[in-house]
């Protein structure tokens, strides 16, 4: 089991440990599973109802495949709780926020301050990402995005 | 050209702001060197052999003369007064302290600049046409296009950590002057049948070790569908391009792999998907961008007529100058390939000329080509003269445009880490071999690229003659390739055999030239007889 160091939900973390994919796809009573890189979180799609928690590891920071992951996930209207775990940088924090995770349980804590001065640099976006922040051409032609 | 609104300097501002964070904590040492790195590749700075390198971007290729001047200014402040232009339509300096890159990135965020994505593994700057919104044979000005995918490919969240970087060139020309296909994402813009224009997507291009010249994947992508088409492009390449070998990461090898087919399979049923979650902007985007490369006041009526009396000044002029849509209008190419010279390179004083040029008889406005050569895309006529002189007197009025010694050359061993051989001293000397400028237009167009490593930065695959440097057994070897071509007849060039060293190489450019002035035919440039004849008798010349 993981604990999130940073959460951004309502409700409190998860509690129940996640499982592997395969072993969620071939039949289980977890809400909770794990996703790793290469594995494909489409999967997923069908079981969204069961699930309360999806945890998508980073082995390492420099693999991206954990971004569109949980693009996915949200695109499709999961609304449980996405977990960033591993090695999971302040410095993709924005990126990570952006494409949806709302709980954060690095390997390496994160500086509080390094978190906080991350969220604070970049006032608005130029896509329109599965966060639901309107992109800045919504704000230009003053649309809904 | 494009102007930014708030958005986009708020943008620019917030990145110098996160830079210096980040700068800060690697100088005080709680960010180690293995996360800084990729944080100041995002930011274009790499480190070379001899101090840091920083990749300036330039949307493009296109700037007005105050950010050129602030181009000078750098080179003048915390350079060696010098700046290097690169085959992404970029300026790079290649004698940066780390502590001052803060700085410099706040001085170019003053003049709407940056250097976001001019590294790393992520969608880099956006290419295009030099003569874009000039030339013509364009069917419509791209950039608006391109700025269109700049905003959205700037600090996209999903993409910034893809297999291997990315990068993406809008045409709309049948000519191609952007190597569009040797591009991960090659775009080309097209009108059907009503008018309206469209996108034409070629996917899975690149140079670098494997070159692969990219298939079409799609015809027709319409204007309020681009956004979510190259999401769903980019998309399937985050999730299947390979990870496990980063020199078989790049999108070329994915779509190698599992096939164009399958390539187009995946990403129309993630399109599908895409176009449902209402990624794209409304059509007054591409609208507000257009409005911003609208045409200058051009003049009209006026005469086409040259005075050619100088005849160095003709020479330039012949060789030089690109045909306008506009009558009495031109678009000229100013050469950084001097004989002798370092291709690409241009002192601060060069580049504050070019500005002034630019402001004073050009609208205002210059292009950066993946040549390495700077344009001024509308000139009058009648001014060609006064800039010529200009020019002249700056070294600046090298008549060579496509000649051979309007060579591309990477910085090779001289500056990079990963070179294995040097490329300057290489294209220094074919360029003095080759200095007589007669010599030079009796040998035609001649598109010669060098690389000092198998990275192909100074895109040898594409050239008529391609240099490629190695190392065998620790002494620096040169290979020759032939046939190659970026432009509309893209080819691949092949390796002739074995490898030159330094002098025995510039030899060889030489032998096979020789070959080609003996064996062409009437109108045919060197890749043509090329094409005609076969390698076998530049083999029997060069190897006896």
């Amino acid at each position: 089991m993981t604990t999130p160091q940073i959460l951004y939900r309502d409700e409190p973390a998860v509690t129940d440990t996640a499982i592997p994919l395969a072993e969620f796809t071939a039949g289980t009573n977890s809400a909770a599973v794990r996703i790793e890189p290469g594995e494909d979180v489409r999967a997923l799609l069908p079981l969204l109802d069961q699930l309360r928690l999806v945890e998508v590891n980073f082995p390492s920071f420099g693999d991206g495949r954990g971004f569109s992951s949980a693009q996915i996930l949200r695109e499709a209207g999961y609304k449980g709780e996405l977990r960033a775990v591993g090695d999971v940088l302040v410095d993709q924090f924005v990126f990570l926020r952006r494409c949806g995770f709302d709980s954060f349980a690095p390997n390496r804590p994160l500086d509080p301050d390094d978190v906080k001065a991350a969220e604070g640099f970049f006032p608005e976006f130029y896509q329109k990402t599965s966060d639901g922040v309107a992109a800045i051409w919504a704000k230009r032609h003053q649309v809904a995005s | 050209m494009y102007q930014y609104d708030q958005y986009d300097q708020a943008m620019v501002d917030a990145r110098v702001a996160e830079f210096r964070d980040q700068v800060r904590r690697r100088l005080d040492g709680s960010l180690p060197e293995e996360e800084f790195r990729h944080l100041r590749l995002k930011n274009g700075l790499y480190l070379q052999l001899h101090a840091y390198m920083l990749r300036v971007a330039i949307p493009y290729g296109t700037l007005n003369s105050k950010q050129m001047h602030m181009l000078a200014h750098i080179a003048r402040k915390y350079d060696k007064g010098y700046g290097h232009f690169t085959t992404r339509q970029n300026i790079q300096y290649n004698w940066i302290k780390l502590e001052d890159a803060p700085d410099i990135l706040a001085e170019l965020a003053t003049v709407e600049m940056h250097a976001i994505q001019t590294s790393g593994n992520c969608i880099r700057n956006i290419s295009s046409d030099q003569f874009a919104g000039a030339a013509a044979d364009e069917i419509a000005d791209p950039r608006p296009w391109a700025e269109l995918l700049r905003q959205w490919s700037t600090f996209h969240p999903e993409f910034q950590l893809l297999p291997r970087k990315f990068k993406i060139a809008v045409i709309a020309s049948p000519s191609d002057r952007a190597a569009m296909r040797l591009h991960d994402i090659g775009i080309e813009l097209v009108k059907n049948d009503a008018g309206v224009l469209g996108a034409k997507f070629f996917a899975g291009g690149g140079m670098g070790r494997t070159p692969m010249i990219a298939p079409m994947i799609r015809e027709w992508v319409p204007a309020e569908e681009l956004i979510s088409y190259a999401e769903a492009c980019l998309r399937v390449y985050n999730r299947h391009g390979r990870r496990d070998n980063k020199y078989k990461a790049r999108i070329k090898i994915l779509v190698h792999e599992i096939g164009a087919d399958e390539y187009r399979r995946q990403v129309e049923e993630e399109f599908a998907h895409m176009k449902t979650l209402g990624l794209d902007p409304p059509a007054a985007e591409l609208e507000r961008i257009s409005a911003f490369f609208r045409d200058p006041p051009f003049e009209q009526g006026l005469s086409d007529d040259i005075d050619r009396s100088d005849p160095d000044f003709a020479v330039w002029v012949d060789q030089n100058t690109h045909p306008h849509r506009v009558p009495g209008y031109t678009s000229l190419t100013i050469s950084l390939k001097p004989a002798g010279g370092i291709p690409g390179d241009a002192t601060a004083e060069q580049i504050d000329l070019m500005a002034e040029l630019a402001r004073d008889y050009a609208f205002d406005e210059l292009r950066v080509t993946h040549a390495q050569n700077i344009v001024l895309a509308h000139v009058r006529k009648a001014d060609l003269y006064a800039i010529w002189q200009k020019l002249d007197d700056a070294g600046l009025a090298t008549a060579n445009l496509d000649l051979i010694g309007d060579m591309i050359a990477c910085p090779g061993l001289d500056y990079c880490s990963l070179a294995n051989a040097r490329s300057i001293p290489v294209a220094q000397k074919i360029s003095e071999r080759f200095a007589d400028t007669g010599r030079q237009r009796e040998l035609g167009e001649l598109k010669l690229k060098i690389s000092g490593c198998i990275n192909a930065c100074g895109h040898h695959h594409a050239g008529h003659i391609g240099i490629l440097g190695v190392d065998k057994k620790g002494l620096e070897n040169y290979q020759l390739l032939l046939g190659g071509s970026g432009a509309e007849d893209v080819s691949l060039a092949r390796i002739v055999g074995p490898g030159f060293d330094e002098d025995g190489i510039v030899n060889a450019v030489e032998t096979v030239t020789n070959v080609y002035l003996g064996a062409r035919e009437p109108g045919e440039r060197f890749v043509d007889t090329y094409r005609r004849i076969g390698m076998q008798p530049f083999k029997e010349a060069l190897y006896g």
